[in-house]
């Protein structure tokens, strides 16, 4: 089977073709990088751009953009009160979203934790919401929201205890916590998700000295298991928080959000002013205040959690 | 400090703690299950039994509204769009990204970190933000109504964290190994489709699996291209019908839960590799 004459091409190819190495080499990185890099610009560095340029224009999205207005969407914006509503909103999905949704994810992981029988069980089920859609999440929650007792699920357990049926989605005060359950519903099996990962990277024996040591079970989870989730936890919350910033489906389909904006978020309000009201400089000033907004935050948040050094040989 | 590691006291500790991880942990089993059990009694109930027993279990169910849903090729449709947007984005994403990260993680020109950085920016831009913006080019390249709009689109957002979760299967290969192959002749491409490829293939089945589950669910970008109903896809179809059907909570359901139990067939096969792809990009990001 061997064949020497194939050895001996490619040394020809290599050294007396003409073509360097480095050339080749070059070569391909551009044509690997290329289908990458075309869509890239196309569909994500162009847009920005684009949208930069139109958010100075007053445009209701016929024909060319004319009715330049500088930065007037911008100031615009920051004195409309439900944009300041949608802000807050999106502030308030994260506060709850570090309060309770990620320390509940971590609870859970702890407790399904390394070697409990029946392990992989509770991880699939508690992973399932993530991967079913939004689309089916938000419809599931419809459903069992429903205003009247004899038609949804939870209103139906709350006049069981003789509690006063609520209208959930339909009232402002309580619409936020009602989405804020759905939500939490569909991603924390994901943060939990992150924290076995982190958990199983914790090597046993660190908290089995613990435990010798005379540490008791709370003692050990505080002082030894979460210093060193610290950085599942950065990457957790950094995801979380981010995903919060840009929450849309479930809040468009549970309330498209009502009522009277009390559920509204960044990204609903865009794609009011972008797709129903087509007011696309307005609406395209709004997604540059995102794009910003998220910069900010990954930028400050980059810097400010590195990891601190005696952390970084485990 | 000699205390024996089976000490009597720790062994009934442990039979405590257990009984209680177990209850607290089935306790939201049932929890998290209260929406999913709902939808699928409401599905296997008549109408008529819907409004006059919604919360029974359906004994016995009705096939029904399932049967009628299948029956129309309206649920087909819906079914065909999606499973080819999401077979055509998943093979693009595979290809486009190893080559990316390939390159990425293996050879080095000049301006490869700031090209890196750039495409780190697109995890900051993700589509929920730049949807708007992202119309206007496919308006511009008259790709509005059609299913190579969402193609393009879809496979565009998912560059940058599977070039990055890539990159990092790419890097943990060994760079002997790329020094053995291109002593025994191998070109750059050689190395890439004869070597690499088949050793990550574990890392392109993570990132095929999530591809798949994020373009199969994707929601947004079908419904700001995709006007004309031949061309929906299966969660806008779902949306669709449940406005059109709303009165009829029995056939919504159905039909919402036919369309999920796709997604929890191909989780409960591709879980190992969906898990493998989130949490290398997680730790990545």
């Amino acid at each position: 089977m061997q064949q020497p004459p194939f050895v001996q091409n490619i040394f020809k190819s290599n050294r007396g073709s003409g073509t360097p190495r480095r050339f080749q080499d070059n070569l391909t990185i551009f044509l690997f990088l290329l289908p990458a890099i075309l869509l890239f610009f196309t569909f994500v560095v162009y847009p920005i751009l684009q949208s930069i340029y139109y958010s100075l224009f007053d445009w209701k999205g016929f024909g060319p953009a004319v009715d330049f207005v500088g930065l007037e969407n911008y100031k615009n914006i920051l004195s409309d009160m439900v944009f300041l509503k949608a802000l807050k909103n999106g502030l308030l999905i994260i506060l709850f979203s570090l309060v309770f949704q990620l320390p509940l994810s971590l609870l859970l992981a702890v407790l399904v934790g390394r070697d409990l029988p029946g392990r992989v069980f509770f991880r699939t089920v508690f992973f399932m919401p993530y991967v079913l859609s939004e689309v089916i999440t938000a419809l599931m929650w419809l459903f069992i929201y429903n205003p009247d007792p004899e038609r949804g699920f939870i209103n139906a357990v709350v006049v069981f205890f003789d509690g006063n049926a609520q209208t959930w989605l339909a009232s402002t005060d309580l619409v936020m916590p009602a989405i804020f359950v759905a939500l939490t519903w569909k991603y924390f099996g994901f943060h939990m998700l992150l924290y076995l990962t982190g958990l199983q990277n914790i090597p046993q024996e660190v908290e089995e000295a613990g435990r010798i040591d005379g540490a008791n079970a709370f003692q050990n989870f505080f002082y030894i298991t979460l210093p060193l989730l610290a950085s599942t936890i950065r990457t957790s919350v950094y995801l979380s928080v981010l995903g919060s910033i840009q929450q849309f489906i479930l809040v468009w389909i549970m309330t498209k959000g009502g009522p009277v904006n009390a559920s509204e978020t960044l990204a609903t309000y865009m794609y009011r002013f972008g797709f129903v009201r087509f007011q696309l400089g307005y609406g395209s000033a709004v997604a540059i205040y995102m794009f910003i907004l998220c910069l900010t935050f990954s930028i400050l948040y980059q810097r400010l959690t590195r990891q601190p050094d005696y952390l970084s040989g485990l | 400090m000699t205390r024996p590691l089976s000490h009597p006291s720790w062994k009934t500790n442990k039979l405590v703690s257990r009984f209680f991880q177990y209850l607290i942990l089935s306790i939201i089993v049932v929890l998290m299950f209260v929406p999913v059990v709902m939808l699928v009694f409401g599905a296997l109930k008549t109408r008529g039994e819907l409004i006059t027993h919604p919360y029974t279990p359906p004994i016995p169910p009705r096939w029904e509204n399932i049967t009628g849903i299948l029956e129309t090729p309206i649920f087909w449709e819906l079914l065909r769009n999606s499973l080819f947007v999401m077979f055509v984005v998943t093979l693009a994403v595979v290809v486009i990204c190893s080559l990316a990260a390939f390159v990425f993680a293996r050879m080095e020109f000049r301006t490869k970190g700031l090209a890196f950085n750039l495409f780190t920016l697109g995890l900051m831009f993700p589509i929920n933000i730049a949807i708007l913006p992202v119309y206007f080019v496919l308006r511009q390249l008259d790709l509005i109504d059609n299913l190579w709009g969402v193609i393009v689109v879809q496979t565009a957002f998912q560059l940058s964290g599977n070039i990055m979760i890539l990159r990092g299967f790419f890097t943990a290969i060994p760079a002997e190994l790329q020094d053995a192959a291109y002593i025994d002749g191998c070109t750059t491409f050689d190395f890439f489709w004869r070597i690499l490829l088949p050793l990550a293939r574990p890392a392109l089945s993570a990132v095929a699996a999530l591809t798949m589950i994020v373009s199969w669910n994707d929601f947004l970008i079908p419904l700001v291209v995709l006007n004309s109903e031949a061309f929906w896809t299966l969660p806008l179809g779902t949306m669709q019908f449940q406005g059109q059907y709303g009165s009829d909570l029995a056939l919504v359901s159905a039909f919402i839960t036919l369309s999920a139990i796709p997604t929890i067939i191909f989780y409960i096969f591709a879980e190992r590799q969906i898990v493998a792809g989130l949490t290398a990009g997680a730790v990545k990001g």
